[in-house]
C-alpha cells in the first residue's frame, strides 16, 4: 500500500492508467456504494471521517453533503478545480497524476447527494487537464464506470468538465456556478446556498479536488482509518502547496499535526542559500501573514492552532517569505492581484482594492509617508467586514498583519511583544 | 394575507408583512435606509454596500426550541459581528435593527467615500443635477474633503451614445446594475450589461441597433447617479427650473400616467414639453413608461401645427380667418343643411370632446361614427374588467388569453404587466397567426391561420385541450383581444366570442375577470362610451352624407375614401391632414397637452389630464368648438369647461354614474413610496399627486350578462398571398413622426415577408417591389422575417399602404 | 449566415450535449473559446453568431469577452506569451525573466514583436508556483504551460514556432 492518501502517484507511477488505478483497488468503492450502500450511508461515513472541504473554508463535507434540499430535483455536484489562489497549485497535480482517484470521488459524492450529472469546473488555463480528463472520463464510460445503469443498478451518472477563463472569483462556489450557468463569474447573495439553491436554481454541493479525492479510500478503510490519520481537531492528510524562498518548492502530502519546521526545512530543504527565514503566508496571497517565529515553526498544523496563531490553514498553500524580501513589496503583490481579481460587483472591494493598490505602489517606490501607510491601513480597516463575498475580505489580510507584524518594514517602531 | 410579525427598528415598533426586507420596513415606519443598487421593483443583489445596518436577532435553546430570555424575561438579542445589508434580509419576528449608531453611520460613510473615489466632480453639469441621490447622500453624509488624489481617479468616457435615446457617462456610473438588471427583468431585453470587471467595469450594449429596447427611457429614471440621462434632455434644462404638470399619455389605449415637465424658452418666448416623466400609478404603469410615450412628444410644439381657423374663399383656397366667421359660417351651413350629417371622430379625442360632439350632432339629427376598424366596444362596457382590478395583483391562479394582437406594440405597458403576470405564475395563453415577443412568456401558444381566430376561440370553449381546461378552472380569467388581421366585421365576431368565453367560464362581473380590448388609440373606450361606433362600411357611410364634421381622424390620408369632393367638410385638427386639405372649414384644437380632460384606458379606468401648455395660437378644444356652434345653432348644450363637461357626463351618461371629481383626483397610498426627497429609493419617477383614476364597473357587475348568438365569418382569403396589416409601435403617424430622437427606428416604407416567399419570388431584403391590392398598386422596400407565416405579407400600419383588413396581394419586384 | 455553426458544426453539438435544456446558456464560454480558436481573437460577428446558437442576446455573450482574462476582444500576435509575475513566481526570480525575454525580443511587456508571431503578456498566477519561471502559451492549439524556463529555451521555443509558421505557410502554397 502506498504511504500516501492523495498524491500515490509518488509511488505508484502509473496510477493514472485505469489498469494500474484499478489493480490498486480503484472504483471498488464506488461500486460497493451504488450496489450495497444507501446514499445516506454513504454521507455518514464522510461525516464520520471527519473530512473538511480543502477549498480553502474546512467546511465538514459530509455535513455539507447532508444539506441537500430533498425537495428540490435534480441535484447537482460541482467540482472546484478553479485553483486560482497564488501560492496553490495542488489540485493541478492532484488531476494530472491521479486523476482516476478523484474522478471516482467526484462519482462517489454524486451517488450520495443522488446527483446523476457532475460538471468539474476547472479553470480556462488548464485547457490541456480538461482534455486530459475527457479522455479518461471517456475510458471510465467505455468500462462501464461512469454512464447508465452503472453495475446493473438504476443509478447512471455523466461527468463533464467545463473551462474557465481566467478569473480568480470564479473559485468562490456562488460565483463559480453562475459562470458555469454562462454568465459573470459575480458572487451571489447568500443564502440560499448551493445545497438549496445552486447550478441551474437546483440543489448542489460543490466541493474542491482535494476534498473529492479523500473519498474512495475513506469509503475504502472507513472513517476511523481516515480520522487516526489526523489530529483530533483536524482529521487526515492534506496536501500543502510549499513555495517562496525555499529550496525545494512542491507539493507535500502530510498528516495534520506536522509543523511547519517539517514541511519548510525537511521536505523544503530549507530556505534558498540559507539564509534567515522571515514569514509565512500559510494560505496563500489572500493570508495573515505570520512572523516565522520558532512558535509559529513548531506549532502542530491544524485548523484550531494555526486560527490561534492569528492565520488559517485554508488551501494549505505555504508562501514562505525570508530576510531578503520586504514586507512592502510582498503586500504591493498581493493588492495587485486582488485589485486584478476584484469582480466588481461590490463597492468597498472594487474601489478599495484599486485605491490600496496605488497607495503599496506608493508606498513601495519608496516614497512612503507615515501618512500614506495611515491611510492604506485605514483603507484596509474599511473595506473589512463589508464586502459581498471573501475575496474583498482576503485582500486586507495581508495588509493590516504586514503592518501590524513587520512595522520596520513600513518604517515604524517595533512595539510590544509582538515582535518576536 | 401573509403573516404580520413585529421588530424593532432604531427603537421604533414596526408591525410588518414576514418577507419584507429590512430597507422596506424601515421605508414603512418612515425611516429611510440609504440604499444606490437595491430598488423596490428589482431583484435585490447587495451589491452597493451603502445599506448596511446592525441586525440583532432572537436566540432559541438549540434542544428545547424555546426563545432564549434575558432576567428581566424579554427576549436575549445577539448581534453578529458584521454589519448586513438591510436590502437583502428579510425581517424575523423579534429583530433589532439600528440604521443610524455610530457603527452604522461610520460604515456608510466609509462605502460612501469609496464610491466617490472614483466619481467624477462635474456636478455643475451634470443633467442629474438637483435630483441625483449620490449628490444628496454626500451632502448628508460625506466627508468633507477628499482622501483619494484627484488626480489619481479614474478617467473614462464621457457622454457616449448607448442607442439613440440614451447618453451613456462611463466616469459616472456606481456599477448598481439597476439599469442592468431592470432590462433583464423587467423590460426582457438583455440589451445592456456590464463589461470588463473591477474598477474597469462598464456599461455596454452590443445590440443591433445599440440598446435596442422599447424601454430604455426607464433606465434614466432609476439610474442614481447621471451616468445615463436622455439625449433629448441632455444640457438642455436645470431639474428646478421647470413646471410639472400631471398628463396621461396620448400614444396608446394603456393610458399611462405621466408627468410633463415643461419650461419657458427664453430665446422663443414660449413654453416647451422638456421632457416627459413616469408618474406613479400602480394600477396602470406602475412606475414605466415605454420610450414612446417618453420620446414622442414634439408632436404638440410642431411648427406645423394649425394655429388659426381656415376657410375655403371663393377660388377655392384656404385661408384663415377669424373664429367669429368660422363659426358663422358653419353655423349657417348646418342650419341650412341639416339632414344627412355625419359626424366622424377619432379615438384621441376626450370624453368631453366626444360627449359635446355627440350632443350636437344628435342636436342635428346627425350620425356618429368611431374612425376605428375594431370593434366590441359595448361588450367591454359590458363583461369588461372587474372594478378594482390590477394586473399587478395577478400571478398563479390567473389564466389570460391574448389573441389577435401583438401586445408590445400596441399597448407596451400591459405587454409588460402581463408578462409580469406570467413570471409570478399566471398561466399566459397567446394565440396569434405568427410569433411575437409575448410568446417568451406563454405557456400555450396557439398558433392559427388568419381568419381563425374566432374559430380558435370557440375551440377553448368546445373542445378538450390542456389550455382550455387551465383557463376554465382559473380562479381568475381575462381576454386581451386585438385587430391584427382582422377588420371591423370580423372583429365584432371576435369580440362576442371572447366575452362568451369569459361568461360561460364565469370570468366576468367580478374583480380581476373580464374582456380588455387592445383599442388602436388612448381614448377608443371613451368614444365607445359616448355613443360613438364604427361603421361598418364607412367608405359608403362617407359617401352618402351631405355634411360632414371629422375630429381627430383623417379618412382620405388613411386610403379609407379618395376624396370628400361635393360635400360641406368640417375638419377639427391639430395639423392639415389630407382630409383637413379638402375641407371647407379647418378648425385648429388644442393638443392633449394644452387642454385638460378625461381618457377611459382600455382597462376602463377614467383618468385626468392636466393643460400643461398654453394654447397654441388660437387652438380651441374640440369640446369647445361643438359648443359654439351649439350656440350659434341653438342646440342646448354645456357652455363651459371641461370639467363642467365631465360633471354633465356623470349626470347623464349610463355607467359614468359612478365618478365624481373627487374620486377620479384621490391618491390612494402607493407601494413602493415615492418622493422626492428619498430619490435613492424609486429614481426620478414622479409621485401622483393628482388622482390615480376611477375604473369603471363592467355592466356584468350588475347582474348576469346574457350570451349573444352570432354567425362565424366566411372562412378564408380566397388563393394566393394575403397582405395583412400590423400595429407597430414606431410608426409614421403624426405624432410619432415629428419626434426627432426616435426618428432613426421608425418603421421605414417597409413590407415584411417569410424569407421561403421571398425565395419563391426571387426577392430579398431592400429589393423594391410593387403591390398590387385588387386596384390599387403602392411601391415599398421588401424586409425579410422569419417569424412572418408563409403566404403572408406584413404591411404595417401608417406607413402609406392603407388596408382595412386581410386582403390578397400580387408582388411584382420594380426594374 | 452563421459561420461558426457551418465551421465546427459537431464541436457544437458535443458542447451542447453536456449541460440540460435550460441550461443552454452554459455552453456560451465554450463556445467563446471555439470562436477565438482561429484567429486568437473573438470578432462581433462570432458574438452575434453564438447569441443565435443560444437564443440569447449579442450583448449577454460580449459581457463575458469583457469580464474573463482570458477572452480577447483585440487582434494580438498569433501567439500569446504569458508569464507570471505574480508573487510566488515573483519571488523566484519571474520578474527578472520577464524583463531579459523582453530585451531579447525588443518588446514592452504587453507588446507584439515585429513579426507579429508572439505578444508578451504579464499575468497573475497560473497554478505553477513552485516551477517559477514560467508561461502560458496561447495560440492556435489552446494552451500549454511551459515551466521551470530560461531565457535561452524560450527564445528557441519562439524559433520553433516561428518555422512551424513558415512551414504551413509553405505547405498550403
Ligand atoms: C475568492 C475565493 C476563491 C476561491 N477559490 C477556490 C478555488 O480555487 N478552489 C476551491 O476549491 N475553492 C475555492 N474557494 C472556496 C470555495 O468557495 C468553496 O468554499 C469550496 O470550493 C468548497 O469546497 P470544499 O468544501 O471542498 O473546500 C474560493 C473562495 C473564495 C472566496
Ligand atoms: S468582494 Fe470583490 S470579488 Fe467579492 S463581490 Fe465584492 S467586488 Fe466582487
Ligand atoms: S447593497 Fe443594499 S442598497 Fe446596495
Amino acid at each position: 500500500m502506498s504511504k500516501y492518501v492523495l498524491l500515490r502517484h509518488r509511488d505508484i507511477p502509473d496510477i493514472k492508467e485505469l489498469k494500474v488505478y484499478q489493480d490498486q483497488g480503484g472504483f471498488k468503492a464506488f461500486k460497493q456504494a451504488v450496489t450495497s450502500l444507501d446514499p445516506g450511508q454513504v454521507t455518514e461515513i464522510v461525516k464520520a471521517s471527519g473530512l473538511r472541504g480543502r477549498g480553502g473554508a474546512g467546511f465538514p463535507t459530509g455535513v455539507k453533503w447532508s444539506f441537500m434540499d430533498q425537495n428540490s430535483w435534480p441535484h447537482y455536484v460541482v467540482a472546484n478545480a478553479d485553483e486560482s489562489e497564488p501560492g496553490t497549485f495542488k489540485d493541478r497535480e492532484i488531476i494530472e497524476e491521479n486523476p482516476l482517484q478523484f474522478l471516482e470521488g467526484v462519482a462517489i459524492g454524486s451517488y450520495a447527494v443522488g446527483a446523476q450529472a457532475a460538471y468539474i469546473y476547472l479553470r480556462g488555463e488548464f485547457w490541456q487537464l480538461a482534455e486530459f480528463l475527457d479522455g479518461k472520463i471517456n475510458e471510465l464510460e467505455k468500462a462501464g464506470l461512469l454512464g447508465e445503469n452503472l453495475f446493473g443498478t438504476e443509478y447512471s451518472l455523466k461527468i463533464h468538465t467545463h473551462l474557465g477563463a481566467g478569473a480568480y472569483i470564479c473559485g468562490e462556489e456562488t460565483a463559480l456556478l453562475e459562470s458555469l450557468e454562462g454568465k459573470r463569474g459575480q458572487p451571489r447573495l447568500r443564502p440560499p446556498f448551493p445545497p438549496s439553491y445552486g447550478l441551474y436554481g437546483k440543489p448542489t454541493v460543490v466541493n474542491n479536488v482535494e476534498t473529492f479525492t479523500n473519498i474512495p479510500l475513506i469509503l475504502e478503510n472507513g472513517a476511523d482509518w481516515y480520522r487516526n490519520l489526523g489530529t483530533e481537531d483536524s482529521a487526515g492528510v492534506k496536501v500543502f502547496s510549499l513555495s517562496g524562498r525555499v529550496k525545494k518548492p512542491g507539493n507535500y502530502e502530510l498528516p495534520f499535526g506536522s509543523t511547519y519546521r517539517e514541511l519548510i526545512f525537511e521536505h523544503g530543504g530549507g530556505i534558498i542559500n540559507d539564509a534567515q527565514i522571515k514569514a509565512i503566508m500559510p494560505a496563500g496571497a489572500s493570508s495573515s501573514i505570520l512572523r516565522a517565529s520558532d512558535e509559529v515553526l513548531d506549532t502542530p498544523l491544524e485548523y484550531a492552532s494555526i486560527r490561534k496563531l492569528g492565520s488559517d490553514v485554508g488551501s494549505g498553500s505555504v508562501i514562505v517569505i525570508d530576510e531578503t524580501i520586504s514586507m512592502d513589496w510582498v503586500i504591493k503583490k498581493t493588492i495587485d492581484f486582488f485589485q486584478h481579481e476584484s469582480c466588481g460587483k461590490c463597492t468597498p472591494c472594487r474601489e478599495g482594492t484599486y485605491w490600496m493598490s496605488h497607495l503599496t505602489r506608493q508606498i513601495h517606490s519608496g516614497k512612503k509617508t507615515e501618512e500614506q501607510i495611515q491611510l492604506l491601513y485605514d483603507v484596509a480597516t474599511n473595506i473589512q467586514g463589508k464586502c459581498l463575498c471573501a475575496l474583498g475580505e482576503f485582500s486586507v489580510m495581508g495588509v493590516l498583519t504586514s503592518i501590524d507584524r513587520f512595522p520596520q518594514d513600513f518604517g515604524r517602531e517595533p512595539k510590544g511583544s509582538d515582535q518576536g | 394575507m401573509s403573516e404580520k410579525i413585529t421588530l424593532t427598528i432604531d427603537s421604533q415598533q414596526v408591525i410588518t408583512e414576514k418577507g419584507t426586507k429590512v430597507v422596506d420596513a424601515a421605508k414603512s415606519a418612515g425611516i429611510d435606509i440609504s440604499v444606490f443598487c437595491y430598488h423596490p421593483k428589482l431583484e435585490p443583489v447587495g451589491a452597493c454596500r451603502i445599506c448596511l445596518v446592525e441586525i440583532g436577532r432572537t436566540q432559541r435553546d438549540r434542544s428545547t426550541g424555546e426563545l432564549v430570555l434575558e432576567a428581566d424575561g424579554t427576549p436575549q438579542i445577539s448581534f453578529s459581528g458584521n454589519l448586513e445589508t438591510a436590502c437583502t434580509v428579510p425581517v424575523a419576528e423579534g429583530m433589532v435593527i439600528h440604521t443610524a449608531n455610530e457603527k452604522v453611520t461610520k460604515a456608510r460613510e466609509d462605502i460612501l467615500e469609496f464610491i466617490l473615489t472614483s466619481h467624477p466632480l462635474d456636478c455643475p453639469v451634470c443633467d442629474k443635477g438637483g435630483e441625483c441621490s449620490l449628490q444628496e447622500m454626500t451632502f448628508e453624509y460625506g466627508l468633507g474633503e477628499s482622501r483619494f488624489p484627484l488626480d489619481e481617479k479614474i478617467h473614462l468616457g464621457k457622454h457616449l451614445p448607448l442607442g439613440d435615446m440614451i447618453t451613456l457617462d462611463q466616469e459616472r456610473c456606481i456599477q448598481c446594475g439597476r439599469c442592468v438588471r431592470f432590462q433583464k427583468e423587467i423590460a426582457a431585453d438583455p440589451v445592456l450589461e456590464f463589461y470588463h470587471r473591477g474598477r474597469k467595469t462598464d456599461i455596454v450594449s452590443y445590440s443591433n441597433p445599440p440598446f435596442d429596447s422599447y424601454w430604455s427611457g426607464n433606465t434614466t429614471d432609476l439610474c442614481p447617479v447621471g451616468a445615463l440621462t436622455t439625449r433629448d434632455f441632455r444640457f438642455e434644462a436645470r431639474i428646478w427650473e421647470m413646471n410639472a404638470s400631471p398628463s396621461i399619455c396620448s400614444h396608446c389605449t394603456v393610458g399611462c400616467n405621466i408627468t410633463l415637465n415643461t419650461r419657458l424658452d427664453p430665446k422663443t418666448g414660449r413654453s416647451k414639453i422638456q421632457r416627459v416623466m413616469p408618474r406613479q400609478n400602480e394600477w396602470v404603469n406602475e412606475i414605466w413608461i415605454c420610450d414612446k410615450g417618453r420620446f414622442a412628444h414634439n408632436f404638440t410644439s410642431s411648427e406645423e401645427r394649425l394655429t388659426k381657423p381656415l376657410a375655403r374663399n371663393p377660388e377655392g383656397k384656404l385661408k384663415p380667418v377669424t373664429w367669429q366667421k368660422a363659426i358663422k359660417i358653419a353655423s349657417e351651413r348646418l342650419k341650412s343643411h341639416p339632414d344627412g350629417l355625419v359626424t366622424l371622430a377619432g379615438g384621441r379625442l376626450a370624453n368631453e370632446d366626444f360627449y359635446q360632439l355627440r350632443t350636437l350632432t344628435e342636436g342635428l339629427s346627425g350620425k356618429l361614427i368611431l374612425d376605428s376598424s375594431l370593434a366590441g366596444g359595448d361588450l367591454t362596457a359590458r363583461v369588461g374588467l372587474g372594478q378594482g382590478s390590477n394586473i399587478k395583483d395577478l400571478g398563479s391562479g390567473t389564466a389570460i388569453l391574448v389573441i389577435a394582437c401583438d401586445l408590445e406594440e400596441e399597448a407596451p405597458l400591459w405587454w409588460l404587466r402581463v408578462r409580469a403576470a406570467a413570471e409570478r405564475g399566471a398561466t399566459l395563453i397567446v394565440a396569434n397567426p405568427r410569433e411575437t415577443k409575448l410568446e417568451k412568456s406563454a405557456e400555450y401558444i396557439l398558433r392559427y391561420e388568419y381568419g381563425e381566430e374566432t374559430q380558435t376561440v370557440l375551440d377553448l370553449l368546445e373542445k378538450e385541450s390542456e389550455a382550455s381546461r387551465v383557463f376554465k378552472e382559473a380562479e381568475n380569467g381575462i381576454v386581451l383581444f386585438g385587430s391584427e388581421g382582422m377588420n371591423f366585421g370580423s372583429s365584432q365576431v371576435l369580440a362576442q366570442a371572447c366575452a362568451n368565453l369569459l361568461i360561460k367560464t364565469n370570468h366576468v362581473g367580478k374583480t380581476n375577470n373580464g374582456l380588455m380590448a387592445v383599442w388602436p388609440e388612448v381614448n377608443t373606450q371613451g368614444a365607445w362610451d359616448m355613443g360613438f361606433k364604427p361603421d361598418e362600411n364607412l367608405p359608403e357611410a362617407l359617401k352618402g352624407a351631405e355634411t360632414l364634421i371629422i375630429a381627430g381622424a383623417d379618412p382620405v390620408g388613411d386610403g379609407i375614401i379618395p376624396d370628400l369632393k361635393g360635400k360641406f367638410l368640417l375638419v377639427q385638427e391639430l395639423f392639415l391632414t389630407e382630409t383637413a386639405a379638402q375641407a371647407d372649414l379647418v378648425l385648429p384644437v388644442l393638443a392633449v397637452t394644452e387642454k385638460s380632460g378625461t381618457f377611459t384606458s382600455g382597462e376602463r379606468r377614467v383618468q385626468l389630464f392636466e393643460m400643461a401648455l398654453p394654447a397654441s395660437g388660437e387652438c380651441l378644444a374640440d369640446h369647445e368648438i361643438a359648443a359654439k356652434l351649439g350656440q350659434a345653432l341653438g342646440i342646448e348644450m354645456i357652455q363651459g369647461s371641461a370639467e363642467q363637461v365631465l360633471e354633465e357626463i356623470i349626470k347623464h351618461q349610463p355607467g359614468y354614474a359612478s365618478l365624481s371629481l373627487a374620486a377620479l383626483g384621490e391618491v390612494p397610498e402607493q407601494q413602493p413610496f415615492v418622493a422626492k426627497e428619498v430619490l435613492s429609493y424609486t429614481g426620478t419617477v414622479f409621485r401622483n399627486t393628482s388622482g390615480v383614476g376611477v375604473q369603471l364597473p363592467s355592466a356584468a357587475e350588475n347582474g348576469k350578462m346574457p350570451l349573444e348568438k352570432f354567425t362565424l365569418p366566411q372562412k378564408g382569403f380566397g388563393d394566393g398571398t394575403l397582405a395583412v396589416p400590423v400595429t407597430r409601435l414606431y410608426d409614421q403617424g403624426i405624432m410619432v413622426r415629428t419626434s426627432e430622437i426616435l426618428s432613426p427606428r421608425l418603421i421605414k416604407n417597409q413590407l415584411i415577408l417569410n424569407p421561403i416567399d421571398a425565395e419563391k419570388e426571387g426577392l430579398s431584403a431592400g429589393i423594391r417591389v410593387e403591390i398590387s391590392l385588387g386596384e390599387r398598386t403602392y411601391e415599398a422596400a421588401v424586409d425579410i422575417d422569419q417569424k412572418v407565416p408563409v403566404g403572408v405579407i406584413l404591411i404595417p400600419r401608417s406607413m402609406g399602404i392603407p388596408l382595412d383588413g386581410p386582403e390578397n396581394a400580387v408582388l411584382k419586384a420594380v426594374k | 449566415m452563421n459561420d461558426l455553426l457551418s465551421k465546427y458544426p459537431e464541436e457544437i453539438k458535443k458542447i451542447l450535449a453536456k449541460y440540460p435544456p435550460e441550461g443552454k446558456r452554459s455552453a456560451v464560454m465554450p463556445l467563446l473559446f471555439l470562436a477565438q480558436r482561429k484567429e486568437g481573437y473573438i470578432r462581433e460577428q462570432a458574438l452575434s453568431e453564438i447569441s443565435q446558437i443560444l437564443d440569447i442576446q449579442e450583448t449577454e455573450v460580449a459581457t463575458l469577452v469583457g469580464f474573463y482574462t482570458l477572452f480577447h476582444d483585440g487582434k494580438a500576435g498569433s501567439y500569446r506569451i504569458q508569464v507570471c509575475t505574480d508573487l510566488c513566481c515573483a519571488l523566484r526570480g519571474s520578474e527578472d525573466f520577464l524583463t531579459s525575454l523582453c530585451e531579447a525580443l525588443e518588446i514592452k511587456p504587453g507588446e507584439t514583436t515585429l513579426d507579429g508571431l508572439v505578444t508578451v503578456e504579464e499575468v497573475k498566477c497560473l497554478a505553477a508556483c513552485d516551477k517559477a519561471p514560467m508561461y502560458q502559451l496561447q495560440g492556435k492549439d489552446g494552451i500549454s504551460y511551459h515551466e521551470n524556463c530560461s531565457v535561452g529555451n524560450t527564445l528557441e521555443m519562439i524559433e520553433e514556432l516561428r518555422e512551424s509558421g513558415t512551414q504551413k505557410q509553405e505547405e498550403t502554397k
